[in-house]
């Protein structure tokens, strides 16, 4: 279970609600970088909004936007949960 | 990043835009999937446009003329990209397209960029990229009607001010702004402006490349800063000994390498333009931040709920099912029943020649038929998916059904193209374009005839009511028909798991999907959806299925039996059924025919090959004559075995063509369909890709002959491979 604060959580611990920032992105491949051009780019703070019936994947509200991504493709981005 | 885009964007050498003199000027629509583009191409460009592929690509090619006050441009919708730094062989394509450097393409004269309003920061890191790459663009600013419904709006003028280019707002439904925007193209063409922006993308790295280059230029090379930067980031052994005669240059390049491990230029890059875009929406977006949920988020509070999301989810797929399958049958029967009659009538005319009169009437017509009789299944189909995708729901489809798929390399899309697949292969393979990756497609088209589809379905019952329902009663006969149906969906599992580790090669990227808001679908695009894919089938598809009829058709009908050997084979059969009717003599003798034919003899030559499956030459020809469509193989069965004639449906329930099977035997005398033998030839069509209307398909989906080559021998072998194992394991427990 994620805790406000922890640091080094990943998209797997993340439920539906929670708001977490993103710390660190630990690789710089295709598939990373093209999640950072969504906008996911250090720093950026998002909102889980909805999980899928089978746990995966997850819908995100991030820069304004609403995006649905794969919790096992986002293993390289290291994050926080704020609220 | 070694992808073209970012070479150019830092060497910055493009070459500069030429416009041949003989070539209308040329308009290229981009931007962000779901920012409007499709909607915004049909409003330009109506119905002129054209559907085709890309040379040797999967990825579609849409053109269309555009008509201004003073001239006419052409137009092409460039495939949707979240990124110019391409990854994926669609974005490669797409890329290429902007870059017109694809065979076929030339470079456009202007880019329409068309960004979301109300995703304005997104869509301006992609615009940024463009400003990077230095082209001419027009910018169409989409969905501001959307932005003011929630209370939003849009500074214009400073909007314009920082981004560098002219922009025109486009009001969805009533296609406001398209007359502003015809405008601005004109303008813009007469004077391309290529927009400046204010954002500090050369970083430090960008400095030391560009101090790299003056180093090279001491020792008389000039190499870009993309070749520069290729080179530290993939150091080949020839280069690096070439440079080993100029130490302190190998020094520099150690120091920058290490320099570009520590802050990889991608993310800087990604991290940059996202601070400018941030600033720009910023200064120009005010929304209302409400608390109040939409509408889409009371949709989806029911649509994407565990519980009733997948009730609302089974029922929206059955219906789709539904309808491709039993809605469209009164239209195929009609389509049908106008063919025959179109026959019925030629036939008489043409008696004088008699090979003219079964090349036109059996070949051609019957080869138009074959290939019409699927429109219905398509426009039913294509609408639903139109309407599904348009009214946003596709998307929550995918959303739900993703992790069901997407554990063996499928993703949530595929869903739609495999559940079609059900009744027919034809739609579904077609419907793979929902997916919007080369890739996923690719494995969708390859697996999806593996679905039992109706075309199937004569043979079983066929087989079922002649060896199963009489022995083991008709509980054993239904699940044999389920079990048919199911074999194919549980093959298909690890075939596309294979598929997808060894033979579709090609970057992956990650699974992307955006849930936009609800809305009624625009009709207009739902027609013109349909109008296209029923076009494109006729035209491409369509054509090659009738010169398959035709080959396959000369195939059966020659070489022809010589006189005597008709007169021979008739005296034979009149000797043993004293009194027959003269259709039964009739029927002999096309029987006969069928044997002399190449199709007869080839069926004979390959009958040992299928002995280990227990078919002999009987069952192998009428597999032989059912490569244009499955369901052939119960008429030939019927020539070849109870000298009657009839269309699969007449004859599926036919006694005398299951007793004539069941009486079947060996030259030795032993019955020639044990149980295992009809499992086994079930089994066969369950697998085997007998349905060149499928191949046809294949082939126009994915621009290349190999894939279908690919599907035809696959299926084949596993269908071959099923065969064996059913009939030597059943050999084994009858005789145990």
């Amino acid at each position: 279970m994620a805790v406000i604060g922890e640091s080094k959580v990943s998209f797997a611990n993340l439920k539906k609600g929670m708001r977490a920032r993103v710390n660190r992105v630990t690789s710089h491949s295709d598939e990373t970088v093209r999640l950072q051009e969504m906008g996911l780019t250090e720093g950026t703070e998002f909102t889980v909004v909805k999980v899928a019936p089978f746990g995966d994947p997850i819908e995100i509200e991030l820069r304004g936007y609403r995006l649905c991504l794969r919790k096992r493709e986002t293993d390289c981005f290291e994050i926080e949960v704020v609220a | 990043m070694k992808s073209k885009s970012s070479l150019r964007e830092v060497g910055g050498d493009s070459p500069p835009p030429h416009k041949p003199p003989d070539h209308k000027p040329l308009v290229a629509l981009v931007g962000n999937p779901n920012a409007g583009k499709t909607t915004l191409f049909n409003a330009l460009t109506g119905s002129h446009q054209k559907v085709g592929n890309y040379p040797g690509v999967t990825v579609e090619k849409v053109t269309g003329s555009l008509k201004l006050d003073g001239m006419t441009v052409d137009c092409t919708d460039v495939p949707g990209l979240y990124s110019l730094q391409a990854v994926s062989e669609d974005e490669h394509v797409a890329l290429q397209v902007i870059e017109g450097k694809l065979e076929g393409t030339r470079r456009p004269d202007l880019l329409v960029c068309v960004l979301d309003a109300t995703n304005l920061e997104r869509n301006l890191y992609f615009y940024h990229q463009l400003v990077d790459a230095g082209y001419p663009v027009l910018v169409a600013l989409t969905m501001v009607d959307r932005l003011r419904g929630t209370g939003g709006e849009v500074d214009l003028p400073r909007l314009q001010n920082l981004i560098g280019a002219d922009v025109v707002p486009i009001v969805g439904h009533r296609e406001k702004g398209i007359e502003e925007l015809r405008d601005a193209i004109e303008r813009n063409l007469e004077n391309p402006k290529i927009p400046t922006i204010d954002s500090p993308t050369a970083d430090a790295t960008e400095v030391k490349l560009a101090a790299l280059r003056e180093d090279f230029a001491r020792i008389g090379m000039s190499p870009t800063q993309s070749e520069i930067r290729e080179m530290l980031l993939n150091p080949d052994e020839a280069s690096m000994a070439a440079l080993e005669a100029y130490p302190e240059l190998g020094e520099s390049l150690r120091e920058a390498r290490d320099q570009l491990k520590r802050s990889p230029v991608a993310s800087n890059q990604v991290a940059t333009r996202y601070q400018w875009a941030t600033v720009v929406q910023r200064a120009t977006i005010r929304s209302a931040e409400s608390t109040k949920k939409s509408r889409t988020d009371r949709i989806d509070a029911i649509l994407t709920h565990r519980v009733f999301g997948l009730i609302v989810f089974v029922g929206t797929m059955y219906l789709v099912f539904l309808s491709i399958y039993r809605f469209a049958q009164p239209f195929m029967d009609a389509i049908q029943h106008g063919f025959d009659f179109v026959q019925q009538h030629i036939r008489p005319l043409l008696s004088g020649v008699p090979v003219l009169q079964s090349l036109i009437v059996d070949g051609i017509i019957g080869g138009v038929g074959a290939m019409l009789v699927f429109l219905p299944q398509i426009l039913i189909l294509f609408f639903f998916i139109a309407v599904l995708e348009g009214s946003g729901y596709l998307a929550r489809a995918a959303f739900l059904m993703d992790r069901l798929l997407g554990w063996c390399g499928l993703n949530g899309r595929a869903f739609i193209p495999l559940l079609s697949s059900f009744a027919c292969a034809i739609p579904g393979i077609m419907a793979a374009r929902v997916m919007p990756d080369r890739n996923s497609r690719l494995a969708t088209i390859l697996v999806s005839p593996l679905m039992s589809c109706s075309a199937r379905l004569p043979v079983y019952l066929l087989l079922i009511s002649a060896f199963i329902e009489p022995r083991y009663g008709a509980a054993w006969a239904g699940f044999s028909l389920f079990a048919m149906h199911l074999l194919g969906l549980i093959v298909a599992v690890p075939i596309v798991w294979f598929l997808n580790r060894k033979v579709i090669k090609g970057k992956r990227l990650p699974f992307l999907l955006e849930l936009p808001p609800y809305q009624w679908p625009k009709w207009k695009d739902v027609g013109l959806a349909m109008y296209f894919r029923a076009k494109v089938f006729v035209n491409v598809a369509g054509t090659m299925i009738v010169v398959m009829s035709v080959v396959i058709w000369a195939l059966s009908y020659f070489p022809r039996l010589s006189p005597e050997a008709k007169a021979q084979a008739e005296r034979t059969y009149l000797a043993s059924h004293v009194g027959a009717k003269p259709e039964e003599v009739e029927n002999q003798v096309d029987q006969a025919q069928l044997a002399h034919s190449a199709l007869g003899t080839f069926g004979k030559a390959i009958e040992p090959v299928f002995r280990p499956a227990g078919f002999d030459w009987r069952i192998t020809t009428s597999i032989l004559s059912a490569f244009p469509a499955r369901e052939n193989v119960v008429p030939t069965l019927g020539i070849i075995f109870s000298l009657e004639k009839g269309d699969a449906e007449e004859l599926k329930g036919s006694t005398s063509l299951r007793k004539s099977l069941q009486t079947a035997t060996w030259p030795d005398g032993r019955p020639l369909f044990t149980l295992w033998t009809s499992i086994g030839l079930m089994v066969f069509f369950a697998l085997c890709a007998q349905c060149m209307a499928t191949l046809a398909t294949v082939r126009r989906e994915t621009g290349t002959w190999k894939w279908p080559v690919f599907m035809f021998s696959y299926m084949t072998g596993l269908a071959y491979i099923g065969a064996v194992l059913v009939y030597q394991i059943g050999q084994l427990v009858s005789r145990g």
